[in-house]
């Protein structure tokens, strides 16, 4: 096995391991200072962060002999007997004097720039930079420049690391952005009349790793620090991408991809990043209603209507369920659930999946999916287990169209138009409607109950996305006043005492349904596969 | 800490002498202290007839004040930065891009609430541009918790009443410009 020496610390590679410098180090724990170099881009070795002290060793002898320059640890790659030195003198006077190159020109604008606080300029200055500032000249202001309808480029601040070039040429394919100019007069530019607009182009912003590359949806929104982040999945489509839920009192600010290998490595699109503004609209529902027919509208408190519903789907009896893919794991598995404790026929059908277009790939292999919700599978499954196949809305309109459902109960979630006035009337034919969504709808007018819904950020539980992965998440933000989170709501239906909490019906959900068997275990941040351990739990039960 | 820490110096109480223990000498000298304010000159003030006499009002920390440019206007860059330093939280700023080309980010909206403040001077500290200072007005009053929460107008005005005689800090003070 190929044995590396990092800082006189031995690393055992896998045998065929291909790593470079800057990722030996990171297994003992070493951090090498890097601005261009990027786990998921090629290596240009251009910003000269990295230098290290490289040597190989005697394996017979044991003797060190080390090349008398610095090379980039990004471009060095670690083989049998490679040497690393990262914490020498020379190392960290030759640090000093990049970060100090940098920073002649670059704008001392931190207090207002938005990459303050993340930006890995600032924080290797003060890791690695000298204490004064030996050049006279203090730039302050950078000449902007749009790059696109959703990025803009702060021009003076660049260190041109040219990270967001690779990106649009490597990943999306697309190649808007590249340098203009020679020297020091390099600028990042587009050319006129082909501005940045491919789907995944806010990924350039995470990328830089200065403040060259702003957010205008971002911009000056609010600063880094006050932000907390929750580990969450993107409900934009079935892909689910791991993301950052940054938030601060109650209000999302940004969704930032967060690194997966299974699922979106480093990247998401656009569509899922800005794609969140919905969560915080100002219509959506707060009030939890009920109109009988021919009644006036009623305003109801949430205390007595989820024992009211509960009351009346008991004295109905015939009760279905049409459970939406915007649900949680947990939470369809408790309302399939507790339609089947009231009624051991009841219905349970998959609601209406959105689809938008065709699924769309880019040039390194990220799909942005056509089906426009989180969890089709994973809800698809809980329904499965209960009616040995897999329902829709059809299914429920000629069940009820055949006098067989006396109640239905109708998870939304959805955030576009999902739902056609014929079909909400014909829906409407049953004697207690139970609607729970986000916003108003064709179905919500003909509701006997109108319930307002949860959004993705307020949610806790699982997902499971198109590859059969299933992610756990936490939620960020509690809901708006007078909304109430579905699985909560489902909790108090089953009359669990104590909060709700989704971990423990996941468990239940593991021990009774065998195709998330895989999710008993605690669920690791990346998730699980849940396609992996299905052949197995298959033949014990 | 142990208690056998050789950095801890140990001190025993000294003896009481024999003046000491009589507690007579002590009394007198008690006396002799009051007998001495009872004939210097008077410190205290009858605020708000006459007013108390602030002896540096550059470094006095009362009422904030949100400075002017030249052009007149806000200096402040609604780079949060008070805000962060806040230890009371009493900083609210929305910040938006600014209309003007030599400008990036200018406040919307800059409010503080006074009640809450605990007037250290944080922000005046935290401050890169040197827009928020703190004046030496201390009679702060206002009928109602609203009244005491200053926004952008109030604070720019509390510079326009306080400028000529609480001129900016210069450089040679701990200022920036």
């Amino acid at each position: 096995m190929p044995t590396v020496l990092v800082d006189g610390k031995e690393i055992e590679l896998a045998a065929g391991e291909r790593l470079n410098g800057i990722q030996v180090a990171e297994r003992t724990g070493i951090d090498i200072p890097r601005y261009c170099w990027h786990p998921g881009l090629s290596v240009v070795a251009s910003c000269r962060m990295c230098l290290v002290e490289t040597g190989t060793r005697d394996p017979k002898t044991g003797a060190i002999t080390m090349l008398p320059k610095l090379v980039p640890a990004c471009q060095t790659p670690a083989t049998d007997n490679t040497v690393f030195v990262t914490n020498s003198e020379k190392v960290e006077r030759s640090r000093a004097m990049v970060e100090e190159d940098l920073l002649i020109d670059h704008p001392i604008d931190c207090p207002i720039c938005d990459k303050a606080g993340e930006c890995y300029l600032q924080d290797y200055h003060f890791k690695y930079g000298q204490d004064a500032r030996r050049a006279d000249v203090r730039p302050f202001t950078s000449r902007r420049r749009e790059m696109g309808d959703t990025v803009t480029l702060f021009v003076d601040r660049c260190v041109m690391c040219t990270r967001c070039v690779r990106f649009t040429r490597e990943i999306t394919g697309s190649s808007e952005l590249f340098v203009i100019n020679r020297g020091s007069h390099e600028e990042i530019d587009v050319f006129p009349g082909f501005p940045l607009d491919n789907k995944m182009s806010g990924n350039v912003v995470d990328l830089c790793p200065v403040g060259a590359l702003g957010d205008k949806d971002f911009l000056y929104q609010q600063r880094v620090w006050f932000m907390k982040q929750h580990e969450g999945v993107c409900t934009g489509c079935s892909t689910g991408c791991s993301i950052n839920v940054e938030e601060n009192l109650d209000t999302v600010y940004r969704l930032k991809p967060r690194t997966n290998p299974h699922v979106n490595q480093w990247w998401m699109c656009d569509e899922g990043r800005y794609g969140f503004h919905y969560v915080h609209s100002d219509k959506r529902l707060t009030n939890v209603e009920r109109r009988r027919k021919g009644d006036a509208l009623t305003l109801l408190e949430w205390s007595q209507v989820v024992r009211e519903i509960d009351e009346q789907f008991r004295a109905l009896g015939r009760v279905a369920a049409l459970l939406s893919p915007h649900l949680t794991v947990e939470e369809a598995y408790l309302l399939a659930k507790y339609i089947r404790q009231v009624d051991p026929r009841g219905l349970i059908a998959l609601g209406p999946v959105p689809v938008e277009g065709t699924d769309e790939t880019f040039k390194n292999g990220f799909t942005i999916h056509a089906e426009k919700c989180p969890n089709r599978r994973g809800v698809e499954e809980v329904v499965k287990y209960f009616m040995r196949r897999v329902p829709t809305v059809d299914d429920v309109l000629s069940a009820i169209d055949a006098g067989q459902v006396a109640a239905l109960w109708v998870s939304g979630g959805y955030h576009s138009e999902w739902i056609t006035p014929a079909t909400a009337e014909r829906l409407a034919a049953v004697g207690c409607l139970v609607v729970q969504d986000l916003f108003a709808s064709p179905l919500l007018d003909v509701a006997t109950y109108r319930l307002p819904g949860a959004a993705f950020a307020e949610r806790e539980g699982s997902y499971v996305n198109h590859a059969d992965r299933l992610q756990s998440v936490e939620w960020a933000i509690r809901p708006p006043a007078g909304v109430r989170v579905e699985g909560s709501v489902y909790h108090e239906l089953h009359a669990i005492p104590g909060l709700a909490n989704a971990r423990k019906v996941l468990t239940e959900v593991a021990q009774t349904i065998p195709f998330f068997a895989a999710a008993l275990e605690p669920v690791d941040p990346l998730g699980v596969d849940l396609k992996a351990a299905v052949p197995q739990t298959a033949t014990t039960t | 800490m142990n208690s056998n820490d050789p950095d801890i110096k140990w001190i025993d109480e000294p003896q009481l002498g024999l003046a000491g223990k009589m507690y007579l000498p002590l009394v007198v000298q008690g006396l002799t202290t009051t007998a001495r304010h009872l004939f210097s000159p008077k410190v205290t003030v009858s605020f708000p007839e006459s007013r108390p006499q602030i002896g540096n009002p550059l470094i006095y920390r009362g009422v904030h004040r949100l400075n002017k440019d030249e052009q007149g206007r806000v200096k402040c860059v609604a780079c949060f930065l008070c805000a962060t330093a806040c230890p009371a939280h009493c900083i609210d700023i929305v910040g938006i891009e600014s209309p003007w080309p030599d400008r990036e980010k200018y406040p919307e909206s800059f409010t503080i609430d006074e009640l809450r403040c605990i007037f250290c001077g944080m922000c005046e500290e935290a401050c890169p541009v040197d827009a928020i200072e703190l004046t030496s007005l201390c009679d702060l009053t206002g009928r109602s918790r609203e009244e005491m929460i200053f926004d952008k107008e109030k604070l720019l005005s509390v510079y326009d009443q306080t400028v000529a005689a609480e001129p900016m800090k210069s450089r040679a003070m701990g200022g920036t410009v």
